[in-house]
Parts: C-alpha cells; sequence; structure tokens
C-alpha cells in the first residue's frame, strides 16, 4: 500500500517564493579579501580613464593614417557608415607622426593591462549582485557592463594577439578591433558619466581625511565612505596586503610590460624589448639589418619576380613608360631620413631611403604641376595591402621617394628590392614594397 | 480616490522607480549608447557572427570564470601553505610578487612564449626560439631577488630580535 506523500502545507509552499539565504559568488559573504572597495577601484579607475580615452584617439588616428576614404584598398572596413565621420587627409609632417601615434597606442595598451586586470578583480562581486535587476534602468545598466567587459577584454585581447602575429581570430583583425573598440566605446562613455563622480569624490575624501578633514568636508566623506561599503566585503579576511601595497603591485606589473615592450620603439633601446615581437635583436647585420614587417620568402616573392627581368610600369595622363632598374638610377636621385613604423605598434629609428622622387615620376608620364593620387601595385602575389593609394598630399611631398637604396646599399629583398616606396608618417603597409605598377590619378 | 490620494502617489512612485531608477537621464544616456553599440554590432558581427559572438562573450567568460577564479585559489593555496607567524606577510609577498609579475608576462605574450605562432620566423626573419628562454630567465630574476629580499629581511628582524633584551 502506498503512502500518499503529505501535502505540504499552504505555508510551506509560500516558504519557497521567499528568497532563501544567497551562496556561493552569488552571496557578499563569499568574496572575502579586505583589498576589496572603492578605495582600490577609484584610483585604478582614473588611470585607465585617461589610459583608454589616449588608447581610443590613437587608435582612430591609426585608422585615419591609412587614408581609407581615398580607396578601397586601403580601407579594411568599408562598410564604416558614420563611425569615418571623422576622417581627414593623414599629413606628411611630422614624419615621425605616426610612430608616435601608433608606438604610443600599442605600448600603451599593453602597459594598461595590469590595470584593466586589477579593476576587473576588484569589481568582480558585482558581477554575480542579485537580484539581476532592481529597475529596468538597472538592467540596463548591467547589460552597459557586460558589454564593457566583454568589449575591454575582446579589444585589448585581439590587439595583444595581432602585435604578436597570431591571427587566429574569426575574422580580420582590422574589422575585430575596430567595431569591437567602437563597441566598447559605447559602453565605455556611459560607465565614465555614471561612475566617475564616485570615482572622484571616494579619491578626493581619501585626501581630505589625510589633510586631517574639517568639518565642512565630513559629510563628503560620509558619502565616500558609503560607496566605498558597497564594494567592501561585509566579513574581510585578515589583510595580507595592504592597498597600498596592492596597487604598487600593479603598478610594477605595468612598469615591468613598459619596460620590456616600450624598447620596439627605438634602435638603441631594441634589445631592451625582451618580449615585443619585434624587439630584442634585428633580423640581421649590415645597412639592410633592420626589422622586416613581412619577408619577401613569406608573401611568395621570389627572385624570378625582382631580377633583370623586372619592370616598373608607370601610367600617368594617357601615357605608360616601362622602366628597368638601371633606367630609374639614371633619373635624378634624391635621399631622406625617415623612419618605418608599422600598424602592430614597432618602428625603427631614422633609415637613410635614397632613390627618385614621385614628383619626378609622376612629371615624367604628364603630371608636371600638382600630381593626384597614386596607386601603387605590388609584385607580391599574396597577403595583405599588395596595393594601395596614396593621396595627392603625400605624393607631392618632396620626401616622397620610390627609394632604390637604403643606408647606402641596395635594398634587399626582405625591403622591397628593386624598388619600394617611402612615405613621411604613413603607416608601413602603405610603404609597398617590390613595385611592380604606379598609376598616377588612379585609386584602383 | 479621496482616501487612497497618497497611497497612489506612492504606488506610482513605486512603478516609476521600477522603470527609470535614477531619473529619465540615466536610461536615455543607455539608449543612445545602445543605439552606437547597435550600429557597430552590427558590423562586428557581419562576418562569421556565431564565432565573433563566441569571441566577445568568451573573452568576458574565460576572465571571469576561469582566470580570476584562478588566480584566487592560487592565492589561497598560497595562504593555506604559509604558516602563521612573525614574518607571514612577508613570506607571503615575497612570494606573491614574482608570481604576479611573472604570470602577467605569460599570460600577455604566452602565443611567442608558447611558440604557438607557427609563421612567426617566416614573417619576421628572427628567431621564435628565444621567448620561453626570456621568461623562464626573467622569472628566475624575479624570484631570486624577492628571496634575498626575504633573507635580508629576516636576518634584520633576527639581529633586532638579539638586539632588543639589551637595550631593554
Amino acid at each position: 500500500m502506498r503512502v500518499r506523500p503529505r501535502l505540504p502545507s499552504r505555508s510551506a509552499g509560500w516558504a519557497r517564493l521567499v528568497p532563501r539565504p544567497r551562496s556561493g559568488p552569488f552571496s557578499a559573504r563569499w568574496w572575502r579579501s579586505p583589498l576589496r572597495g572603492l578605495r582600490l577601484t577609484s584610483p585604478l579607475g582614473l588611470v585607465l580613464l585617461p589610459g583608454i580615452v589616449l588608447l581610443l584617439g590613437t587608435g582612430l588616428l591609426s585608422y585615419a593614417a591609412y587614408n581609407p576614404d581615398l580607396s578601397p584598398a586601403n580601407d579594411m572596413t568599408p562598410d564604416k557608415g558614420w563611425l569615418g565621420f571623422y576622417l581627414f587627409s593623414w599629413p606628411t609632417d611630422p614624419d615621425w607622426l605616426y610612430r608616435l601615434t601608433q608606438g604610443v597606442h600599442v605600448t600603451l595598451g599593453i602597459t594598461l593591462i595590469p590595470v584593466l586586470l586589477a579593476k576587473l578583480w576588484s569589481v568582480i562581486p558585482k558581477l554575480f549582485a542579485l537580484p539581476p535587476a532592481r529597475s529596468l534602468s538597472h538592467a540596463m545598466e548591467r547589460v552597459s557592463l557586460l558589454l564593457l567587459v566583454g568589449g575591454g577584454l575582446f579589444v585589448f585581447g585581439t590587439g595583444v594577439l595581432n602585435v604578436q602575429l597570431a591571427y587566429v581570430f574569426p575574422g580580420s583583425f582590422y574589422t575585430l578591433h575596430f567595431y569591437g573598440a567602437w563597441v566598447f566605446t559605447a559602453a565605455f562613455v556611459v560607465h565614465v558619466a555614471l561612475r566617475l563622480p564616485r570615482a572622484v569624490r571616494a579619491v578626493r575624501a581619501r585626501r581630505t581625511v589625510r589633510a586631517g578633514s574639517a568639518g565642512a568636508e565630513e559629510s563628503e566623506r560620509e558619502r565616500a565612505e558609503e560607496a566605498d561599503a558597497r564594494l567592501r566585503p561585509p566579513h574581510p579576511v585578515e589583510p595580507t596586503l595592504s592597498r597600498r601595497g596592492a596597487l604598487g603591485m600593479v603598478g610594477g606589473g605595468s612598469l615591468l610590460l613598459l619596460a620590456t615592450t616600450v624598447g620596439q620603439n627605438f634602435d638603441g633601446l631594441r634589445r631592451t624589448a625582451l618580449f615585443a615581437p619585434h624587439g630584442g635583436s634585428d633580423p640581421g647585420a649590415g645597412p639592410n639589418g633592420f626589422q622586416i614587417n613581412k619577408t619577401a620568402a613569406h608573401v611568395g616573392v621570389t627572385p624570378e619576380r625582382t631580377g633583370p627581368e623586372w619592370r616598373l610600369a608607370l601610367h600617368g595622363r594617357g601615357r605608360e613608360l616601362r622602366l628597368s632598374r638601371a633606367m630609374l638610377l639614371e633619373l635624378p636621385q634624391h635621399s631622406v631620413a625617415l623612419p618605418i613604423a608599422c600598424v602592430e605598434g614597432w618602428s625603427t629609428s631614422d633609415q637613410w631611403w635614397r632613390g627618385v622622387r614621385l614628383l619626378d615620376l609622376a612629371a615624367l608620364v604628364g603630371h608636371r604641376r600638382q600630381p593626384p593620387d597614386l596607386f601603387v601595385v605590388s609584385v607580391q602575389p599574396s597577403g595583405s595591402f599588395r596595393a594601395a593609394a596614396l593621396r595627392d598630399n603625400q605624393v607631392r611631398d618632396p620626401r616622397s621617394l620610390l627609394a632604390l637604396y637604403v643606408n647606402g646599399e641596395p635594398l634587399s629583398l626582405d625591403h622591397g628590392y628593386p624598388a619600394r616606396i617611402i612615405v613621411p608618417a604613413a603607416p608601413g603597409v602603405l610603404n609597398t614594397k617590390w613595385v611592380g605598377r604606379m598609376t598616377f590619378g588612379a585609386l584602383s | 480616490m479621496r482616501r487612497h490620494d497618497g497611497r497612489r502617489g506612492g504606488w506610482r512612485n513605486g512603478r516609476r522607480d521600477r522603470w527609470f531608477g535614477h531619473g529619465p537621464l540615466r536610461p536615455t544616456l543607455l539608449l543612445t549608447s545602445f543605439v552606437l553599440t547597435g550600429y557597430a554590432g552590427v558590423r562586428l558581427l557581419a562576418g562569421d557572427w556565431l564565432w565573433v559572438t563566441a569571441w566577445f562573450v568568451g573573452a568576458a567568460l574565460v576572465h571571469d570564470l576561469v582566470l580570476l577564479p584562478l588566480y584566487a585559489l592560487a592565492d589561497r593555496a598560497l595562504r593555506a601553505a604559509v604558516p602563521a607567524g612573525r614574518h607571514r606577510r612577508t613570506v607571503l609577498n615575497c612570494v606573491r610578487v614574482p608570481a604576479v609579475l611573472s604570470g602577467l608576462l605569460l599570460l600577455v605574450w604566452f602565443p611567442l612564449i608558447t611558440r604557438q605562432v607557427a609563421a612567426y620566423e617566416a614573417i619576421t626573419g628572427l628567431s621564435a626560439e628565444v621567448y620561453l628562454g626570456r621568461w623562464l630567465l626573467v622569472t628566475a630574476v624575479l624570484f631570486a631577488g624577492s628571496g634575498g629580499w626575504l633573507a635580508y629581511r629576516l636576518s634584520t628582524d633576527r639581529r633586532r630580535e638579539v638586539d632588543a633584551p639589551s637595550a631593554e
């Protein structure tokens, strides 16, 4: 005979709907580090704010430096729409401009990683906070925070992988990093607008306390104290590291990353860049021994394509010329000292380039005055940026060359023999190597 | 209606709070931000949307549910391993600091250090073998430096202990 289970009493049934004491990470008791609190989070946030603004700014500049609105060949994100609202003609002065902006972008990004990780660590209990939303506004805020965290890690992650040439992401780096950065920016602006006042208050109150608080600031101090309590665990374990010590460790991590990366931007310091992908040592010795973005072998440029049979096809106002390297060497030669700077954040100090001015080549095919934009195509059979467009201001700069020599020697195959473009302040990928065709007045 | 005026007002406020929480400014800001998110997001997902989403969400999940618990657990294990005593804090931090710095380098540069970048040498003309050695070397220097500092701290402390009775 089966015993009929006793029906739960009415009150027990209701009890199930009453929120139980939360457990695991959903309970405030789970989080016990005495370091957590607004006093740790605020200084980290106040470092990240200018840092990330600088990263976003230099990132937007890097996109502008490609002159993406000039030609589809230069634009890796052609469906950008309004996101290209700010684009402008990239200047050729100062010649270290892209070296500076992109060096800052990559090196600063790497330096900020410990600060970002520490910031995320300091607020992790908030991820598990219940109820999920107190109001629609609060729900939207939490969605925005997920976009902030996901977007931040996504943008930093793709950047760090890309500079290491670990092209493992699902799509073009440019697409992911550019649109990912905009998704992040949308959430970042909201986060700053909502949290900056609180962070400033916390840091200011701390200073007031240290200076010996005056009565007038007492309420401010109390408010900061109250906000701090929101991130502080209710039952902290005994501290084994001071807040200042923790901040020092984060700063130490940033300094270590900076010290082992920044050398990738200076030939004299390159040996100190122990982990930067273009740091440590140079690929060779002698005049052609400086850093190479992509070797000839990797992109399929063989000596056959660049040997005695090689000719430069020069197109202009209805004219077409085919020039051998010997013929190019008979044209007026000019020397110029210019750096090479790559989107991946490394650069070299000035190299001495020697070759024919783009202005003179334009004149040969009928553009004697005010030459137009220029389309350059490489003999390179594979890889991105086999072709690139240069804007008229770049063509008209007398320092812009079709280089044949570097540092007193003919270009090596890896540096673009028989001839390469070098334009002041242009990103490395626009300085086309192994040039096969140049068309003045065309953009594709 | 006469009787419940106050209550109705309270109820209305309750409903408004449920929707807006902090007044209309905040949801307006958030909605504007979501417009931009949508505009960029559509373009971000235009290609392989499933994998891009997986990367976007995965980045947060791996960090929040794997990486962060991992280093929290490592620290808990360390705290359990170091016995209570006067020098506990010093010992803990002399392990923590070099471990954090070394772990940070590994986290940022793991594709190069663990030689995951197959084409690195072909692309740059540089050797990919150097990174593991450099990381081990930096790690060794960090731990050696930290160990030296710990030994110094312990010895000065012991000397103070020896000196203390005579000073009394």
